[in-house]
């Protein structure tokens, strides 16, 4: 049965689904209506849920449910995801599984609570101190948003890693229909590791402290062994027309919604533009971009921000074709008709006329 | 031969990291002699703080969890609501619940946690080679305060119980010192009325223990225990300062 739902409400059902029972978190648009809706649901379902004193005192709560073993979700939005990076260092130190849920907004600083894509960096390359990674999910829809928040639950477990959903006020207030395809979680692999008190069994501790020399970094030898493996066998993505395309976009969440309307306007004049969207954006789709980059003519990135993603974008290219870039920063969105512009600038001179057909349809729209 | 006296089964045979004349032993052991006599060691989970006492889990035979600068109440809560029937105790000191994790404690306690907080104020930084604390006495010199604590430049010592007392969400608050043998008594038996709250599910409970830090207060272990009795308690008055037994009988 199909419901209409808004990407946050989305979120919070399919976390409730995937068998969260432990949810902190702390206001901040544009997030509210997953607070406000664990708020009601949790208790209905026999959880917890307490709005923390602040987003820190949230994910340390997040901290405390991950280690006594039970399924644990926080939200927020940019500015207080950059207060939770303390927490998430520590969670992937102590290698919790959790959910954090980053429906961003403009920034840097209090910024605007209008859409933006400027987290990046801090979702992917760690955010917090130290070596580590979190897994990364990106939906551009409200179904996917359900789909993976629920993925997001055993991909914590499966890796003991904390996971995040990165979003955005686009995709988070967006009603649309979804269903929800599985079944609600029942079943959940042990933690034999988790602190339960120590009965009957030597005690567990959960810690990311390794004080004696050469200890902690083997550790981390240990970490970057496991994140190699998520590398090996998480990697997501969606490609479209990517075969033989003149111009490939690089897009993900609300970026690669606008960048699929490009794509449907350049098929109807015969210009093929190809779009990767990656889904996990760590790990990176980086070997898929650098096989397509060496049949490609360019590869056009196209963010809501002032260029993050497309530095990983280049770094799987390697040189193999030009790699362009089209941002909006500050809450503002890509149009189709901007993307085409941009398009018409980078395409050899042969494909122009081409090109000049589509933005003549899109802008008659 | 009847043994009076032993090494509690619920710490492990193992030399401690801690100063010469430090009290954490003291306060760790105590900790440990109560899950023994009480056979709770599996149904108790203990949070490890930062500082000198990060490597609690070292000496404890029980399930623990280490927590950021601060974060232990948070971390705690977020235990206890999975495991609302285990014991959850969290052990900090002055600068990790009266600095950084002021909010942490104070809103663990507005909400009536179910948890028992061991609060060790020696009134200094020890880890960090001895800087003032939210908790340094006035006048008492510290690498940070080399003159020694001035109100006017860094305000006055925080009485975390008094602070917590107008709370409505907390329980039981009590203020105790290891300087002496009849003290380190009166201190477990605090520990055992805050693991009582939690069993009688009375909320939020902390037991302050004044303990020394002789390596850097610079002194030797008995002054830092005279220093306890004389100094320390004019600014932080020992005994009960919040009761749920005695409002109710009261």
């Amino acid at each position: 049965m199909k419901q209409l739902l808004m990407g946050n409400e989305a979120a919070a059902e399919a976390a409730i689904q995937a068998g969260c029972r432990y949810y902190y978190g702390y206001p901040i648009t544009p997030q509210n209506e997953l607070i406000n809706y664990m708020a009601v649901r949790m208790p209905q379902v026999g959880g917890t849920f307490i709005q923390a004193e602040s987003e820190i005192a949230a994910i340390s709560m997040v901290h405390g449910s991950a280690a006594a073993g039970g399924r644990t979700m926080t939200s927020s939005s940019s500015p207080g995801i950059s207060l939770k990076q303390e927490g998430i260092s520590y969670l992937a130190g102590s290698e919790l599984p959790c959910v954090i849920v980053n429906i961003q907004r403009g920034g840097p600083g209090l910024g605007d609570i209008s859409a933006s894509q400027a987290d990046y960096f801090q979702a992917v390359k760690g955010g917090g101190h130290g070596d580590y990674r979190i897994i990364v999910l990106a939906p551009s829809s409200v179904q996917e948003m359900a789909d993976l928040v629920y993925d997001a639950f055993d991909l914590a477990d499966k890796y003991r890693n904390p996971v995040m959903i990165l979003g955005d006020a686009q995709v988070g207030q967006l009603m649309e229909p979804i269903e929800f395809r599985r079944k609600p979680k029942e079943t959940f692999s042990p933690k034999d590791w988790a602190l339960t008190g120590a009965m009957g069994r030597k005690r567990n501790i959960v810690k990311s402290f390794y004080p004696v020399k050469g200890q902690l970094e083997e550790f981390n030898a240990h970490l970057q062994k496991k994140y190699r493996k998520i590398e090996d066998h998480e990697v997501r993505y969606e490609a479209i027309n990517t075969h033989g395309a003149d111009v490939i976009l690089v897009a993900y969440g609300t970026s690669a919604r606008i960048c699929k309307e490009v794509v449907r306007k350049s098929q109807q004049m015969e210009f093929r533009v190809g779009l990767i969207r990656p889904i996990t954006l760590w790990p990176f789709p980086k070997q898929f971009i650098r096989t397509i980059s060496g049949r490609a003519t360019c590869i056009l990135t196209v963010e809501m921000s002032a260029g993050q993603m497309v530095e990983d974008v280049r770094l799987a290219v390697e040189g193999r074709c030009a790699v362009h870039f089209y941002g909006r920063t500050g809450g503002g969105v890509p149009t189709s008709l901007e993307i085409m512009k941009k398009i018409a600038e980078i395409v050899p001179d042969n494909l122009v006329a081409k090109v000049h057909g589509v933005l003549q349809l899109v802008e008659a729209k | 031969m009847q043994t009076l006296y032993e090494k509690p089964k619920a710490m492990f045979d193992t030399p401690t990291h801690f100063c010469p004349g430090c009290g954490h032993g003291i306060v760790l052991r105590l900790i440990a002699e109560i899950i023994d006599s009480w056979n709770i060691r599996g149904k108790t989970i203990g949070l490890a703080p930062v500082g000198c006492s990060v490597l609690a889990y070292n000496y404890l035979d029980i399930d623990m969890c280490e927590a950021a600068h601060g974060r232990p109440p948070a971390v705690a809560t977020g235990i206890k609501r999975v495991h609302p029937d285990h014991f959850v105790f969290a052990y900090q000191g002055d600068g990790d619940l009266a600095a950084i994790g002021t909010a942490e404690i104070i809103h663990a306690a507005n909400r009536g946690e179910n948890i028992t907080f061991i609060f060790v104020n020696n009134a200094i930084y020890g880890m960090t080679n001895g800087q003032m604390a939210p908790t340094t006495l006035l006048g008492q010199k510290t690498v940070t305060t080399p003159s020694g604590r001035d109100a006017v430049n860094c305000g006055y010592p925080i009485r975390i119980c008094e602070l917590l007392a107008v709370l409505d969400g907390s329980s039981y608050l009590e203020r105790v010192s290891i300087s002496s043998p009849e003290n380190i008594r009166r201190t477990k038996k605090a520990i055992e009325k805050g693991f009582k709250t939690q069993k009688e599910k009375k909320g939020f409970s902390l037991i302050e223990i004044l303990s020394p830090c002789p390596i850097y207060w610079r002194m030797d272990a008995n002054e830092s225990m005279k220093y306890i009795d004389e100094e320390m308690t004019r600014t932080f008055p020992l005994g009960v300062v919040k009761d749920w037994e005695q409002k109710k009988s009261g």
